[in-house]
Protein backbone atom coordinates (compact mmCIF):
# COMPACT_ATOMS: atom_id res chain seq x y z
CA UNK A 1 0.00 0.00 0.00
CA UNK A 2 2.75 2.38 0.97
CA UNK A 3 4.55 1.43 -2.20
CA UNK A 4 1.45 2.26 -4.24
CA UNK A 5 1.24 5.73 -2.68
CA UNK A 6 4.91 6.32 -3.48
CA UNK A 7 4.36 5.18 -7.04
CA UNK A 8 1.29 7.39 -7.45
CA UNK A 9 3.16 10.41 -6.10
CA UNK A 10 6.11 9.75 -8.39
CA UNK A 11 3.83 9.34 -11.40
CA UNK A 12 2.21 12.71 -10.66
CA UNK A 13 5.57 14.38 -10.18
CA UNK A 14 6.97 12.88 -13.38
CA UNK A 15 3.87 13.92 -15.29
CA UNK A 16 4.20 17.47 -13.94
CA UNK A 17 7.90 17.61 -14.89
CA UNK A 18 7.12 16.32 -18.38
CA UNK A 19 4.28 18.79 -18.84
CA UNK A 20 6.34 21.77 -17.71
CA UNK A 21 9.32 20.65 -19.79
CA UNK A 22 7.19 20.25 -22.93
CA UNK A 23 5.79 23.73 -22.40
CA UNK A 24 9.32 25.08 -22.06
CA UNK A 25 10.38 23.20 -25.18
CA UNK A 26 7.43 24.64 -27.13
CA UNK A 27 8.45 28.14 -26.16
CA UNK A 28 12.14 27.44 -26.74
CA UNK A 29 11.29 27.13 -30.45
CA UNK A 30 9.45 30.45 -30.28
CA UNK A 31 12.33 32.02 -28.32
CA UNK A 32 14.83 30.72 -30.88
CA UNK A 33 12.89 32.09 -33.84
CA UNK A 34 12.47 35.47 -32.15
CA UNK A 35 16.13 35.73 -31.15
CA UNK A 36 17.47 34.66 -34.54
CA UNK A 37 14.92 36.86 -36.29
CA UNK A 38 16.03 39.90 -34.35
CA UNK A 39 19.69 39.10 -34.94
CA UNK A 40 19.03 38.94 -38.66
CA UNK A 41 17.01 42.16 -38.69
CA UNK A 42 13.62 40.38 -38.90
CA UNK A 43 10.90 40.25 -36.26
CA UNK A 44 10.21 36.50 -36.11
CA UNK A 45 6.71 34.98 -35.76
CA UNK A 46 3.95 37.57 -35.11
CA UNK A 47 0.79 36.25 -36.80
CA UNK A 48 -0.61 33.56 -34.49
CA UNK A 49 -1.95 35.05 -31.26
CA UNK A 50 -0.61 38.11 -29.48
CA UNK A 51 2.91 38.76 -30.82
CA UNK A 52 2.97 35.26 -32.20
CA UNK A 53 2.74 33.67 -28.76
CA UNK A 54 0.50 30.85 -29.99
CA UNK A 55 2.92 29.89 -32.77
CA UNK A 56 4.29 26.78 -30.97
CA UNK A 57 0.77 25.37 -30.60
CA UNK A 58 -0.03 26.09 -34.23
CA UNK A 59 3.11 24.18 -35.18
CA UNK A 60 2.15 21.27 -32.95
CA UNK A 61 -1.36 21.02 -34.38
CA UNK A 62 0.04 21.24 -37.88
CA UNK A 63 2.50 18.40 -37.35
CA UNK A 64 -0.23 16.24 -35.74
CA UNK A 65 -2.46 16.61 -38.81
CA UNK A 66 0.29 16.16 -41.39
CA UNK A 67 0.32 12.98 -43.40
CA UNK A 68 3.00 10.67 -42.10
CA UNK A 69 4.79 8.96 -44.97
CA UNK A 70 6.54 5.64 -44.36
CA UNK A 71 8.69 4.82 -47.37
CA UNK A 72 7.78 1.51 -48.99
CA UNK A 73 11.38 0.31 -48.66
CA UNK A 74 11.65 1.14 -44.96
CA UNK A 75 11.69 -1.37 -42.14
CA UNK A 76 8.34 -0.42 -40.60
CA UNK A 77 8.92 -1.70 -37.06
CA UNK A 78 12.29 -0.04 -36.66
CA UNK A 79 11.03 3.07 -38.41
CA UNK A 80 8.32 3.33 -35.77
CA UNK A 81 10.69 2.46 -32.94
CA UNK A 82 13.47 4.98 -33.68
CA UNK A 83 11.70 8.19 -32.56
CA UNK A 84 10.31 6.34 -29.54
CA UNK A 85 13.82 5.29 -28.46
CA UNK A 86 15.18 8.80 -28.89
CA UNK A 87 12.33 10.57 -27.07
CA UNK A 88 12.06 8.03 -24.25
CA UNK A 89 15.80 8.06 -23.50
CA UNK A 90 16.02 11.84 -23.58
CA UNK A 91 12.97 12.25 -21.37
CA UNK A 92 14.28 9.68 -18.90
CA UNK A 93 17.41 11.73 -18.31
CA UNK A 94 15.13 14.47 -16.94
CA UNK A 95 14.65 12.18 -13.93
CA UNK A 96 18.00 13.00 -12.33
CA UNK A 97 18.07 16.79 -12.78
CA UNK A 98 17.53 18.67 -9.51
CA UNK A 99 15.49 21.75 -10.44
CA UNK A 100 15.83 23.01 -6.86
CA UNK A 101 17.32 21.60 -3.66
CA UNK A 102 16.48 17.86 -3.67
CA UNK A 103 14.06 18.55 -6.53
CA UNK A 104 15.14 15.66 -8.73
CA UNK A 105 12.65 12.89 -9.50
CA UNK A 106 15.36 10.42 -8.50
CA UNK A 107 18.30 11.75 -6.52
CA UNK A 108 20.77 9.14 -7.78
CA UNK A 109 24.33 9.26 -6.53
CA UNK A 110 25.48 8.60 -10.10
CA UNK A 111 23.36 11.38 -11.61
CA UNK A 112 25.76 12.60 -14.27
CA UNK A 113 26.70 9.07 -15.36
CA UNK A 114 23.01 8.33 -15.81
CA UNK A 115 22.60 11.31 -18.14
CA UNK A 116 25.57 10.10 -20.20
CA UNK A 117 24.10 6.61 -20.36
CA UNK A 118 20.80 7.96 -21.65
CA UNK A 119 22.59 10.17 -24.19
CA UNK A 120 24.34 7.05 -25.48
CA UNK A 121 21.01 5.24 -25.75
CA UNK A 122 19.68 8.07 -27.90
CA UNK A 123 22.50 7.31 -30.36
CA UNK A 124 20.88 3.91 -30.93
CA UNK A 125 17.70 5.72 -31.91
CA UNK A 126 19.63 7.78 -34.46
CA UNK A 127 21.34 4.71 -35.93
CA UNK A 128 18.05 2.81 -36.08
CA UNK A 129 16.41 5.79 -37.78
CA UNK A 130 19.13 5.97 -40.41
CA UNK A 131 19.15 2.22 -41.01
CA UNK A 132 15.41 1.68 -41.16
CA UNK A 133 14.77 4.56 -43.57
CA UNK A 134 16.71 2.66 -46.24
CA UNK A 135 17.87 5.88 -47.84
CA UNK A 136 21.44 6.92 -48.59
CA UNK A 137 21.13 10.32 -46.97
CA UNK A 138 19.62 8.89 -43.83
CA UNK A 139 22.23 6.16 -43.60
CA UNK A 140 25.24 8.43 -43.94
CA UNK A 141 23.62 11.05 -41.75
CA UNK A 142 23.12 8.54 -38.97
CA UNK A 143 26.68 7.18 -39.18
CA UNK A 144 28.13 10.66 -39.06
CA UNK A 145 25.86 11.63 -36.24
CA UNK A 146 26.81 8.58 -34.18
CA UNK A 147 30.54 9.18 -34.76
CA UNK A 148 30.14 12.81 -33.74
CA UNK A 149 28.14 12.13 -30.60
CA UNK A 150 30.42 9.39 -29.29
CA UNK A 151 33.57 11.43 -30.02
CA UNK A 152 32.39 14.45 -28.10
CA UNK A 153 30.95 12.39 -25.29
CA UNK A 154 34.52 11.48 -24.29
CA UNK A 155 35.73 15.08 -24.10
CA UNK A 156 32.58 15.95 -22.22
CA UNK A 157 32.94 13.10 -19.74
CA UNK A 158 36.62 13.77 -19.05
CA UNK A 159 36.12 17.52 -18.63
CA UNK A 160 33.38 16.85 -16.09
CA UNK A 161 35.76 14.70 -14.04
CA UNK A 162 37.42 17.98 -12.99
CA UNK A 163 34.14 19.05 -11.42
CA UNK A 164 33.85 15.70 -9.64
CA UNK A 165 37.36 16.14 -8.28
CA UNK A 166 36.45 19.56 -6.89
CA UNK A 167 33.08 18.45 -5.52
CA UNK A 168 34.07 14.97 -4.38
CA UNK A 169 30.77 13.59 -5.67
CA UNK A 170 28.92 12.59 -8.84
CA UNK A 171 25.55 13.47 -7.33
CA UNK A 172 24.19 16.61 -8.98
CA UNK A 173 22.68 17.89 -5.75
CA UNK A 174 26.02 17.60 -3.92
CA UNK A 175 27.87 19.25 -6.81
CA UNK A 176 25.60 22.30 -6.55
CA UNK A 177 26.06 22.51 -2.79
CA UNK A 178 29.85 22.18 -3.13
CA UNK A 179 29.95 25.30 -5.30
CA UNK A 180 28.55 27.75 -2.76
CA UNK A 181 31.92 28.68 -1.30
CA UNK A 182 33.79 28.69 -4.60
CA UNK A 183 34.88 31.98 -6.23
CA UNK A 184 31.68 33.62 -7.57
CA UNK A 185 29.78 30.57 -6.32
CA UNK A 186 30.54 28.54 -9.45
CA UNK A 187 33.08 25.98 -10.64
CA UNK A 188 33.28 27.83 -13.96
CA UNK A 189 35.96 30.09 -12.47
CA UNK A 190 38.52 27.51 -11.32
CA UNK A 191 37.43 24.92 -13.88
CA UNK A 192 37.37 27.41 -16.75
CA UNK A 193 39.22 25.01 -19.08
CA UNK A 194 36.82 22.17 -18.35
CA UNK A 195 33.93 24.58 -18.70
CA UNK A 196 34.97 25.69 -22.19
CA UNK A 197 35.56 22.08 -23.30
CA UNK A 198 32.17 21.08 -21.91
CA UNK A 199 30.35 23.94 -23.64
CA UNK A 200 31.91 23.12 -27.02
CA UNK A 201 31.06 19.43 -26.55
CA UNK A 202 27.51 20.33 -25.55
CA UNK A 203 27.02 21.99 -28.93
CA UNK A 204 28.29 18.87 -30.67
CA UNK A 205 26.26 16.47 -28.49
CA UNK A 206 23.00 18.25 -29.26
CA UNK A 207 23.84 18.62 -32.98
CA UNK A 208 23.66 22.39 -32.86
CA UNK A 209 25.43 24.87 -35.10
CA UNK A 210 28.42 25.04 -35.64
CA UNK A 211 28.39 21.25 -35.28
CA UNK A 212 25.02 20.47 -36.88
CA UNK A 213 26.57 18.21 -39.52
CA UNK A 214 24.09 15.35 -39.11
CA UNK A 215 21.47 17.75 -40.42
CA UNK A 216 23.75 19.55 -42.87
CA UNK A 217 21.05 20.29 -45.42
CA UNK A 218 23.52 21.38 -48.10
CA UNK A 219 25.13 17.93 -48.24
CA UNK A 220 22.87 15.36 -46.62
CA UNK A 221 19.37 16.85 -47.09
CA UNK A 222 18.26 16.31 -43.48
CA UNK A 223 20.60 13.53 -42.40
CA UNK A 224 18.92 10.71 -40.52
CA UNK A 225 15.65 12.68 -40.57
CA UNK A 226 15.34 12.72 -44.37
CA UNK A 227 12.55 10.16 -44.61
CA UNK A 228 10.69 11.27 -41.51
CA UNK A 229 7.60 13.44 -41.78
CA UNK A 230 4.62 14.53 -39.73
CA UNK A 231 4.60 13.80 -36.04
CA UNK A 232 7.51 11.36 -36.15
CA UNK A 233 9.67 14.22 -37.35
CA UNK A 234 8.22 16.40 -34.60
CA UNK A 235 9.28 13.80 -32.02
CA UNK A 236 12.92 13.95 -33.15
CA UNK A 237 12.70 17.71 -33.05
CA UNK A 238 11.25 17.57 -29.55
CA UNK A 239 14.03 15.24 -28.41
CA UNK A 240 16.65 17.63 -29.77
CA UNK A 241 15.20 20.52 -27.80
CA UNK A 242 14.84 18.52 -24.60
CA UNK A 243 18.46 17.45 -24.88
CA UNK A 244 19.43 21.10 -25.36
CA UNK A 245 17.63 21.83 -22.09
CA UNK A 246 19.38 18.93 -20.41
CA UNK A 247 22.80 20.16 -21.53
CA UNK A 248 21.92 23.70 -20.41
CA UNK A 249 20.77 22.28 -17.08
CA UNK A 250 23.98 20.25 -16.69
CA UNK A 251 26.06 23.36 -17.36
CA UNK A 252 23.99 25.38 -14.90
CA UNK A 253 24.30 22.65 -12.25
CA UNK A 254 27.92 21.62 -12.68
CA UNK A 255 29.58 24.90 -13.59
CA UNK A 256 27.30 27.84 -12.82
CA UNK A 257 26.13 27.00 -9.30
CA UNK A 258 22.70 25.56 -10.18
CA UNK A 259 19.80 26.66 -8.00
CA UNK A 260 22.06 27.77 -5.14
CA UNK A 261 23.27 31.30 -4.55
CA UNK A 262 26.94 31.93 -3.80
CA UNK A 263 27.76 32.01 -0.09
CA UNK A 264 28.88 35.64 -0.12
CA UNK A 265 25.62 36.81 -1.73
CA UNK A 266 23.36 35.11 0.82
CA UNK A 267 25.49 36.47 3.66
CA UNK A 268 25.26 40.03 2.31
CA UNK A 269 21.59 39.85 1.29
CA UNK A 270 19.94 37.15 3.44
CA UNK A 271 16.42 37.90 2.11
CA UNK A 272 17.42 36.39 -1.24
CA UNK A 273 17.34 32.98 0.47
CA UNK A 274 13.55 33.25 0.35
CA UNK A 275 13.49 33.23 -3.46
CA UNK A 276 12.81 29.68 -4.71
CA UNK A 277 15.97 28.11 -6.12
CA UNK A 278 14.23 27.10 -9.33
CA UNK A 279 14.20 30.76 -10.37
CA UNK A 280 18.00 31.02 -10.26
CA UNK A 281 18.20 27.69 -12.02
CA UNK A 282 15.90 28.81 -14.83
CA UNK A 283 17.74 32.12 -15.27
CA UNK A 284 20.99 30.19 -15.79
CA UNK A 285 19.37 27.64 -18.10
CA UNK A 286 17.80 30.34 -20.26
CA UNK A 287 21.02 32.33 -20.37
CA UNK A 288 22.63 29.26 -21.88
CA UNK A 289 19.70 28.64 -24.25
CA UNK A 290 20.13 32.20 -25.48
CA UNK A 291 23.80 31.44 -26.03
CA UNK A 292 22.83 28.41 -28.17
CA UNK A 293 20.73 30.64 -30.42
CA UNK A 294 23.29 33.42 -30.50
CA UNK A 295 25.96 30.98 -31.71
CA UNK A 296 23.57 29.56 -34.28
CA UNK A 297 22.95 33.03 -35.71
CA UNK A 298 26.67 33.84 -35.73
CA UNK A 299 28.86 30.89 -36.74
CA UNK A 300 29.05 28.90 -39.98
CA UNK A 301 29.24 25.10 -39.98
CA UNK A 302 32.42 23.06 -39.65
CA UNK A 303 33.48 20.37 -42.08
CA UNK A 304 33.23 16.80 -40.83
CA UNK A 305 36.99 16.17 -40.69
CA UNK A 306 37.47 19.49 -38.87
CA UNK A 307 34.81 18.44 -36.40
CA UNK A 308 36.50 15.12 -35.64
CA UNK A 309 39.91 16.82 -35.40
CA UNK A 310 38.63 19.34 -32.86
CA UNK A 311 37.14 16.58 -30.76
CA UNK A 312 40.02 14.12 -30.83
CA UNK A 313 43.10 16.30 -31.17
CA UNK A 314 42.20 19.35 -29.11
CA UNK A 315 39.35 18.77 -26.69
CA UNK A 316 40.38 15.33 -25.36
CA UNK A 317 44.05 16.21 -24.65
CA UNK A 318 43.05 19.55 -23.16
CA UNK A 319 40.51 17.96 -20.85
CA UNK A 320 42.99 15.27 -19.71
CA UNK A 321 45.62 17.92 -18.96
CA UNK A 322 42.96 19.85 -17.08
CA UNK A 323 42.26 16.80 -14.91
CA UNK A 324 45.94 16.23 -14.13
CA UNK A 325 46.51 19.87 -13.19
CA UNK A 326 43.35 19.95 -11.08
CA UNK A 327 44.48 16.80 -9.29
CA UNK A 328 47.97 18.16 -8.59
CA UNK A 329 46.59 21.46 -7.33
CA UNK A 330 44.03 19.73 -5.16
CA UNK A 331 46.60 17.31 -3.72
CA UNK A 332 49.31 19.81 -2.83
CA UNK A 333 47.95 23.33 -2.84
CA UNK A 334 44.45 23.13 -1.36
CA UNK B 1 20.91 -7.94 3.24
CA UNK B 2 22.61 -9.31 0.13
CA UNK B 3 20.27 -10.98 -2.31
CA UNK B 4 17.20 -9.05 -1.23
CA UNK B 5 18.34 -5.60 -2.25
CA UNK B 6 15.65 -3.59 -4.01
CA UNK B 7 17.08 -0.56 -5.77
CA UNK B 8 14.30 1.74 -4.59
CA UNK B 9 16.14 4.85 -5.79
CA UNK B 10 15.72 3.55 -9.31
CA UNK B 11 11.96 3.08 -9.08
CA UNK B 12 11.31 6.74 -10.03
CA UNK B 13 13.74 6.35 -12.92
CA UNK B 14 11.82 3.32 -14.13
CA UNK B 15 8.54 5.23 -13.83
CA UNK B 16 10.04 8.10 -15.83
CA UNK B 17 11.17 5.68 -18.52
CA UNK B 18 7.71 4.08 -18.73
CA UNK B 19 5.92 7.43 -18.89
CA UNK B 20 8.39 8.76 -21.46
CA UNK B 21 7.79 5.73 -23.68
CA UNK B 22 4.03 6.06 -23.21
CA UNK B 23 4.24 9.71 -24.22
CA UNK B 24 6.12 8.94 -27.43
CA UNK B 25 3.91 5.98 -28.40
CA UNK B 26 0.76 7.85 -27.39
CA UNK B 27 1.66 10.87 -29.47
CA UNK B 28 2.26 8.67 -32.51
CA UNK B 29 -1.00 6.77 -32.04
CA UNK B 30 -2.95 10.02 -31.57
CA UNK B 31 -1.38 11.36 -34.75
CA UNK B 32 -2.35 8.13 -36.52
CA UNK B 33 -6.03 8.77 -35.70
CA UNK B 34 -5.98 12.42 -36.81
CA UNK B 35 -3.94 12.56 -39.96
CA UNK B 36 -4.89 11.77 -43.54
CA UNK B 37 -3.38 8.81 -45.35
CA UNK B 38 -3.24 8.91 -49.14
CA UNK B 39 -0.15 7.04 -50.25
CA UNK B 40 0.90 6.39 -53.83
CA UNK B 41 4.03 4.88 -55.27
CA UNK B 42 6.00 8.06 -55.94
CA UNK B 43 5.29 9.39 -52.49
CA UNK B 44 6.46 6.19 -50.86
CA UNK B 45 9.73 5.96 -52.72
CA UNK B 46 12.82 7.09 -50.85
CA UNK B 47 14.18 10.56 -51.41
CA UNK B 48 17.12 11.00 -53.71
CA UNK B 49 16.92 14.59 -54.93
CA UNK B 50 13.96 13.78 -57.16
CA UNK B 51 15.68 11.04 -59.14
CA UNK B 52 14.67 7.43 -59.13
CA UNK B 53 16.84 5.87 -56.38
CA UNK B 54 19.96 4.17 -57.71
CA UNK B 55 21.63 1.15 -56.14
CA UNK B 56 21.54 -0.25 -52.67
CA UNK B 57 21.30 2.47 -49.97
CA UNK B 58 23.09 0.45 -47.30
CA UNK B 59 26.40 0.78 -49.07
CA UNK B 60 29.85 0.28 -47.65
CA UNK B 61 31.13 3.12 -45.56
CA UNK B 62 34.53 4.23 -44.46
CA UNK B 63 36.39 1.84 -42.15
CA UNK B 64 37.56 4.83 -40.09
CA UNK B 65 34.13 4.97 -38.49
CA UNK B 66 34.90 1.57 -36.92
CA UNK B 67 38.24 2.87 -35.66
CA UNK B 68 36.45 5.83 -34.08
CA UNK B 69 34.05 3.37 -32.48
CA UNK B 70 36.88 1.31 -31.00
CA UNK B 71 38.74 4.37 -29.74
CA UNK B 72 35.51 5.54 -28.15
CA UNK B 73 35.30 2.37 -26.08
CA UNK B 74 38.89 2.81 -24.83
CA UNK B 75 38.51 6.44 -23.89
CA UNK B 76 35.06 6.02 -22.43
CA UNK B 77 36.43 3.35 -20.12
CA UNK B 78 39.15 5.81 -19.17
CA UNK B 79 36.51 8.41 -18.29
CA UNK B 80 34.58 5.84 -16.29
CA UNK B 81 37.74 4.97 -14.32
CA UNK B 82 38.34 8.66 -13.67
CA UNK B 83 34.95 9.16 -11.97
CA UNK B 84 35.36 6.94 -8.89
CA UNK B 85 38.95 8.15 -8.58
CA UNK B 86 37.78 11.77 -8.62
CA UNK B 87 35.05 11.09 -6.06
CA UNK B 88 37.32 9.16 -3.69
CA UNK B 89 40.24 11.53 -4.22
CA UNK B 90 40.46 12.67 -0.59
CA UNK B 91 40.66 9.11 0.79
CA UNK B 92 43.01 7.21 -1.47
CA UNK B 93 46.29 8.91 -0.60
CA UNK B 94 49.45 9.16 -2.64
CA UNK B 95 49.30 5.63 -4.03
CA UNK B 96 45.85 6.23 -5.50
CA UNK B 97 46.95 9.57 -6.87
CA UNK B 98 50.02 8.22 -8.68
CA UNK B 99 48.19 5.11 -9.91
CA UNK B 100 45.82 7.28 -11.91
CA UNK B 101 48.62 9.49 -13.24
CA UNK B 102 50.43 6.30 -14.32
CA UNK B 103 47.24 4.98 -15.94
CA UNK B 104 46.79 8.26 -17.83
CA UNK B 105 50.42 8.03 -18.97
CA UNK B 106 49.77 4.55 -20.42
CA UNK B 107 46.67 5.85 -22.20
CA UNK B 108 48.75 8.77 -23.47
CA UNK B 109 51.23 6.40 -25.14
CA UNK B 110 48.37 4.64 -26.94
CA UNK B 111 46.83 7.96 -27.87
CA UNK B 112 50.07 9.26 -29.40
CA UNK B 113 50.44 5.98 -31.30
CA UNK B 114 46.91 6.34 -32.70
CA UNK B 115 47.63 9.90 -33.70
CA UNK B 116 50.91 8.94 -35.42
CA UNK B 117 49.19 6.06 -37.25
CA UNK B 118 46.57 8.50 -38.51
CA UNK B 119 43.64 6.87 -36.74
CA UNK B 120 42.36 10.26 -35.67
CA UNK B 121 42.16 11.68 -39.20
Amino acid sequence: MELLVTIAKTVLYVAAVFGVTLLHVAYATYFERKVIGRMQGRIGPVEVGFRGLLQPFADMVKSLFKEDIIPAAADRTLFFLAPVIVVASVMTSLAVIPFFNNGAIANLNVGVLFIFAMASLAVYGIIVAGWSSNSKYSFFGSIRSAAQVISYEIAMGISLAGVFLMAGSVNLNDIVLAQREQPLGMFAVLQIVGFVVFVISAFAETNRTPFDLPEAETELVAGYLTEYSGFRYALFFLAEYISMYIMAALIALCYLGGWALPGFVTRALPFLEQVPGIIWFLIKVYAFMFFYFWVRATLPRYRFDQLMAIGWKILIPVSVVNIVITAFVKRWLM
Amino acid sequence: MPGSYIPSEYLPVFITLVLGTCFAVGALVLGELLRPRRPYAEKLSIYESGNIPVGEPRTRFDVRFYVIGMLFVVFDVEAVFLYPWAVAFGNIGLLGFWSMIFFLAIILVGYLYDWKKGALE
